[in-house]
């Protein structure tokens, strides 16, 4: 097979199964039909995972004491009471 | 609240709800801190606190409010003056039901959008947040006071009111005093913004400050935080990174607003000569973290 670009000579290479034809001369890369979505999913698998971000600023409440001030319920319902003030009004 | 004002606002109401008004009721939906809210039928009429700027601020920021219907409820007409007190008119909005299911998604989504924008020509600056010097030096001498106090001295200089706020924020649109009282629903069920006193140019982090707070001090659950930030952040919301650590942009404006919550409530609990309440306490101790955890800003 020839680069449709150069003329040159095209060499195949197969990486983690997917067949990749390579010109000698001009190192163009031609791709079969699928081969490029094969490639960006696996480059996709290869990426690291985020770094897990922080949950919470250094001075942030323990995850304990979020249920400590709650005495068991999860948490402040918030329809009456200083909760209600704080996440409805200035 | 003198009645004359009430009556004078129920009229103005009356007169902008056209015939629908005639044989609506007058019903006050807030009286307190010098603001005065009457609703008659589709109409709300509001008296502004007379020693807010009420004036070319005021009326720019309507004007912002008017040129941006599908985010922030349109005000009915200029702010006019009644009894000398600054009145404004606005279409009527449902509020959001304390005990029913809360909108963090519609919230997020609204503030993502709102900070997206183009910045609306003649919107004013935002300044500075400025409640919390106010409510800090407020604070009658005691040991939760002391807390606050030493909390407060770790925030910028520029929030404090000591030196000129930075030039370097980020600039959107943005609500400036943002909580769950600010969502409303509007004729078409559609969820608007209100109270437009605090709207200006300015950092996006504001305004998710008060959640990033209440959540920071274990008040609000971590999954009613997540559904705030996961909208905000899915609707390519700008305040924070879309992914990775959103705390490098929230860490100042929630621990103010931690100081801000916990003055107001400190402040309230001595007028009302009454102990603190647990989440209250949950605020206190916030502050004390932050001043032990020896990170000036």
């Amino acid at each position: 097979m020839h680069c449709p670009k150069c003329r040159g000579v095209m060499r195949t290479y197969t990486r983690n199964g997917v067949h990749i034809e390579q010109c000698d001369n001009c190192r163009g890369i031609f791709l079969d039909y699928g081969e490029l979505e094969a490639l960006s999913n696996m480059a996709a698998n290869f990426q690291a995972p985020p770094p897990a971000a922080p949950a919470a600023p250094a001075w942030g409440a323990p995850a304990a004491a979020v249920h400590h001030h709650h005495h068991g319920a999860p948490h402040h319902r918030p329809h009456h009471g200083s909760v209600f003030h704080m996440l409805f009004t200035t | 609240m003198p009645s004359t004002l009430l009556a004078s606002l129920a009229d103005l109401g009356r007169t902008t709800a056209g015939p629908a008004g005639v044989q609506a009721e007058a019903e006050v939906v807030y009286d307190r801190h010098s603001v005065l809210v009457v609703r008659v039928g589709d109409v709300v009429v509001k008296a502004h606190q007379p020693d807010r700027d009420g004036g070319p601020l005021l009326q720019r920021r309507m004007e912002v409010a008017a040129g941006l219907p599908d985010l922030l409820l349109p005000p009915l007409g200029p702010r006019r003056e009644i009894e000398g007190r600054v009145v404004t008119v606005w279409p009527y909005g449902t509020p959001v039901d304390p005990a029913g299911p809360l909108p963090w998604e519609d919230g997020g989504r609204l503030l993502a959008t709102l900070h997206s924008g183009a910045v609306p020509v003649g919107a004013p600056g935002w300044g500075r947040p400025a409640r919390v010097a106010r409510l800090v030096s407020r604070l009658e001498d005691g040991p939760s006071a002391a807390e606050i106090r030493r909390a407060f001295a770790t925030l910028p200089s520029w929030i404090r009111g000591e030196t000129a706020e930075p030039e370097d924020g980020a600039r959107c649109l943005i609500h400036g005093d943002w909580h769950l009282g600010q969502m409303v629903r509007d004729a078409s069920g559609a969820w608007r913004l209100i109270d437009v006193e605090d709207l200006g140019v300015g950092d996006p982090a504001w305004d998710l400050a008060r959640p990033a707070a209440l959540f920071s001090a274990g008040v609000l659950p971590p999954e009613d935080w997540e559904r705030l930030l996961g909208a905000y952040r899915a609707e390519g919301g700008p305040a924070v990174p879309v992914a990775g650590d959103p705390w490098a942009a929230l860490d100042i404006p929630a621990r103010t607003l931690v100081i801000q919550i916990a003055a107001t409530c400190v402040i309230s609990a001595w007028e009302g000569d009454r102990p603190l309440e647990e989440p209250e306490i949950a605020l206190v101790d916030a502050c004390r973290r932050i001043s032990t955890a020896g990170i000036p800003a």
